[in-house]
């Protein structure tokens, strides 16, 4: 595969005292995939991309993004660069309407000059951000205040505001943890949509949605890079199924 | 002219005074350290300690101990009921949330001072300390009773130590300040922790008010130097460690006085709450801790 | 109608009534009224890294000191007419609360207010110790000569309970205006942002640090404007201005009438002055007042008067 690459890291670790939650990870990222992230709990996934978010620092290691380095830089500058990061745990602006919260993420693309006047109204900011909440099924409840959604909808506000950033690598953090059926199938279509502009990297329990959603895979187990192939060669890999599928097979 | 009279004048001078400070400063250092709270209402329970010691000597007939001992018993067990109270009252109906417990306690460092105002008036009062002998050196004398205080504050911290380290209330104690939620969950009553901590620091400065009180005169604004020393004490030492504010608490009792040699009060006052607003910024773990927890 | 619209009229409305007050009321209560404006300025500033950032800070004397002293102290030793006076003011506390900003934001929540505290304390003390400049407790008062002015030909005197009247007016008018300006639109958003949640306000591509080091900035600088309007008005600059229940003032005056809305400091700080000037008449403790209402705020009404009428009727009324 001869991809563009979007995102490689060499070396990459985080310890916390003794423990290695990250240890000497290499991983590539081409523009334009789906790629899922799975693993057993503790494995260090959500460590691992939080390292690439910038939200922690890393121990050792690089971090490049469209060939720059980005090791050094705080979490705001990378998502400036178009690193966009949703959390695991629902992490919104809980007495904000749902037109709010998109909106500050909108204003952080459009960037308006408060100074100088970069033509960039108040009108467009908010016509941004009830176009990505509307592409997430958000639509009818712009004036709703966000504390006050039901779990599902909540989740899908905090994928809004990703999306509203018009990332170029969109990491979502167990993404559909908390939906229900019809709300997952719609979330997957959501996800193909945003691939089509964006890079999607994807934490994700649900082997269902991997499977159907992920080009590639990679695993993860005790901080490092066990396996990294597609759904088919995965599934198909013994140590995998030791180390996860087995387990997670309940 | 020989200067070790002098030194050692200050070291003694600088002992009573780490002493009131380590009490003072304990107290604070373990609500803090146990609930994650400060309480700006803190150098009011010092004063109300100096205050009932005061009421006590003027009500209590007979000699001057007997005042003395009845203070040390009362003054703290009004001021622990009253802390209690305002736990009860005020702290717990917030959460113990951080910013809007240093807002209340801030008012209820008014009211104290207000009420003491009305009630007592706006006058220094002086206490006579429970006895007079002097302790003669080659060089000078020096009172018996402020030794007195060096000795009680050891006790007194002494007992803490073992209160904290060796008994079933210190284990509640760090059970519930590792973790609120699983301690309850564990059948703590962290309710009645939270009360019995917060009562228990406002009594160790209660106590400090009591001691101090033969040496100052008790008033109604007394509280204010206290409570920014103890801040001082209790940041650099490292915010809720013990230790760490014992040896902060000795070393800027002992300072003290050598400072006031080479500074003007306001001198040295600008200097130390300076040192606290840096040393929160730039190092917030304090002089002695340990990075985090 | 916007809701922005609203508020906008409302706050013209308000404006008006404030400005006809001058013609129906007694020269003591226009006099009353102008110090009720000005220390309104003082919270406005306060309210906007209190209420609309969500910064706690317990040493805003220290800013309304600074523009006390800057303006006071060049008015007072080198003579310098009363509008340079007003605007040097308005500068010396703008770089107090850019150092100040730059590291007492390092901190968070309790450290972040004790940082303010301590900090605002040493100023306090260093108006003592340097009382040979500043005149300390005792403070300094203006010459008469150093107190009326000339603007484009039109004198204006300090002495005339009108003139401070309307100048005081004029003030708070623009500080109002500006507040509304800033606390909208673009900039208004990110203050809110970083209140709500600062840390998802960082990973949506948001430099936390300055948004607040500005929001910090703007509400010294107002602080620091009362502060210099107050002192050239009056004529009188003390250390008691800087001391720890002048930055327990602003907090009281946005907590009860409402952190976060527009109006609130204006209506805190009315209706605090003038039940504060009633019990100084009859208790030398007037002060437990303060300490009940702070508590009694936090307990049952943290979000204040306007705060609360928001939350039940009128969302508008940011």
């Amino acid at each position: 595969m001869a991809e563009l690459s979007l995102l490689k890291t060499r070396g990459l670790s985080r310890h916390f005292g003794g423990l290695k939650a990250v240890d000497d990870v290499d991983f590539d990222l081409g523009q334009g995939e789906i790629r899922a992230i799975i693993g057993p709990n503790g494995a260090g996934k959500s460590t691992f991309v939080s390292l690439l978010s910038g939200r922690y620092k890393a121990s050792a290691g690089t971090v490049e993004f469209l060939g720059q380095d980005v090791s050094s830089l705080p979490a705001f500058r990378r998502v400036r660069l178009g690193i966009a990061y949703t959390f695991q745990i629902t992490n919104i602006y809980t007495a904000m309407t749902v037109l709010e919260n998109v909106s500050v993420a909108a204003q952080s693309r459009l960037k308006p000059n408060i100074f100088g006047h970069r033509h960039v109204t108040e009108a467009t900011i908010e016509e941004e951000a009830a176009k990505a909440a509307a592409t997430l099924g958000l639509g009818d409840m712009l004036d709703v205040v966000a504390g006050t959604l039901a779990y599902g909808h909540q989740r899908l506000l905090e994928v809004a505001m990703g999306l509203a950033l018009e990332p170029k690598l969109l990491i979502l953090d167990e993404p559909t943890q908390g939906l229900s059926d019809s709300e997952i199938e719609n979330f997957k279509d959501v996800v193909r949509k945003i691939n089509e502009t964006a890079t999607v990297l994807l934490i994700e329990h649900n082997m269902d949605v991997v499977m159907s959603l992920a080009e590639r895979i990679t695993v993860l187990d005790r901080g490092q890079i066990l396996a990294e192939g597609t759904p088919a060669e995965i599934s198909d890999n013994r140590a995998v199924q030791a180390a996860y599928l087995g387990e997670a097979a309940e | 002219m020989d200067i070790a009279p002098y030194l050692l004048l200050a070291t003694l001078e600088g002992l009573v005074q780490a002493s009131v400070l380590t009490l003072t400063a304990l107290g604070l250092s373990v609500v803090f350290g146990t609930m994650r709270v400060v309480n700006v209402a803190h150098g009011e329970f010092f004063m109300l300690g100096a205050v009932g010691a005061w009421v006590c000597a003027m009500l209590m007939p007979g000699p001057p101990w007997l005042g003395f001992v009845t203070a040390l018993i009362v003054a703290p067990a009004i001021v622990g009921l009253l802390a209690a109270a305002a736990d009860w009252a005020i702290l717990k109906r917030i959460d113990y949330d951080p910013e809007a417990t240093i807002i209340s306690t801030i008012g209820l460092m008014y009211i104290i001072q207000q009420v003491v105002l009305m009630t007592f008036g706006p006058n220094a009062q002086a206490v006579d300390a429970p006895f007079y002998y002097t302790i003669r050196f080659p060089w000078f004398g020096y009172s018996s009773y402020k030794l007195f205080i060096v000795v009680a504050a050891i006790v007194l911290v002494f007992a803490l130590w073992r209160l904290m380290k060796g008994s079933r209330v210190g284990l509640l104690m760090r059970a519930t300040q590792y973790d609120k939620d699983t301690a309850q969950n564990f059948g703590i009553p962290v309710d009645r922790v939270y009360s019995g901590v917060f009562a228990v620091g406002a009594m160790m400065a209660a106590i400090a008010g009591v001691l101090v009180v033969p040496n100052q005169q008790a008033h109604y604004l007394m509280g204010h130097d206290p409570l920014l020393l103890s801040f001082v004490v209790v940041i650099v030492g490292g915010l809720g460690s013990i230790p760490g504010t014992i040896a902060a608490a000795v070393l800027i009792g002992l300072s003290d006085g050598l400072l006031s040699v080479f500074f003007t009060p306001t001198l040295a006052k600008i200097a130390s709450t300076l040192l606290v607003a840096l040393v929160l910024v730039f190092k917030p773990e304090g002089l002695f801790g340990k990075a985090t927890r | 109608m916007t809701n922005d619209r609203k508020l906008l009229l409302l706050c013209l409305g308000v404006l008006a009534i404030l400005f006809a007050l001058q013609f129906v009321l007694s020269s003591y209560l226009v006099l009353a009224l102008t110090r009720i404006l000005i220390l309104s300025v003082f919270a406005m500033g306060y309210n906007i890294l209190m209420g609309y950032t969500g910064l706690l800070s317990l040493g805003h004397a220290m800013f309304f000191a600074a523009g006390l002293y800057a303006s006071g102290l060049a008015s007072y030793y080198w003579g310098v007419p009363l509008g340079w006076a007003f605007l040097i003011g308005i500068a010396g506390s703008a770089v107090v609360s850019v150092i100040i900003g730059l590291l007492a934001l390092r901190t968070e929540a309790v450290a972040f207010m004790i940082v303010t505290l301590m900090f605002s304390q040493a100023a306090f003390l260093a108006t003592l110790h340097f009382s040979k400049i500043t005149g300390g407790d005792q403070g300094l008062t203006l010459p008469t000569e150093a107190r009326s002015f000339d603007l484009f030909g039109l004198v204006l005197d300090m002495t005339h309970d009108g003139t401070r009247f309307n100048i005081a007016f004029t003030v708070f008018a623009v500080v109002l205006l500006l507040t509304y300006v800033a606390t909208r639109g673009p900039f208004g958003r990110q203050l809110v942002a970083v209140r709500g949640n600062p840390g998802r306000t960082e990973m949506l591509g948001f430099n936390i640090y300055i948004v607040k080091l500005m929001a910090f900035t703007l509400s010294g600088t107002i602080a620091g404007t009362a502060g210099a309007l107050y002192g050239l008005m009056f004529g009188y600059i003390g250390s008691s201005f800087a001391d720890f229940q002048n930055s327990i003032q602003p907090l009281l005056f946005t907590l009860v009438g409402g952190p976060g809305t527009l109006l609130g400091p204006l209506l805190g700080t009315a209706l605090m002055t003038m039940l504060i000037d009633r019990l100084s008449g009859l208790t030398t403790a007037y002060l437990i007042v303060v300490g009940v209402l702070l508590i009694v705020m936090t307990l049952w009404a943290p979000k204040g008067i306007l705060g609360t009428i928001r939350d039940k009727w009128a969302r508008w009324l940011n």
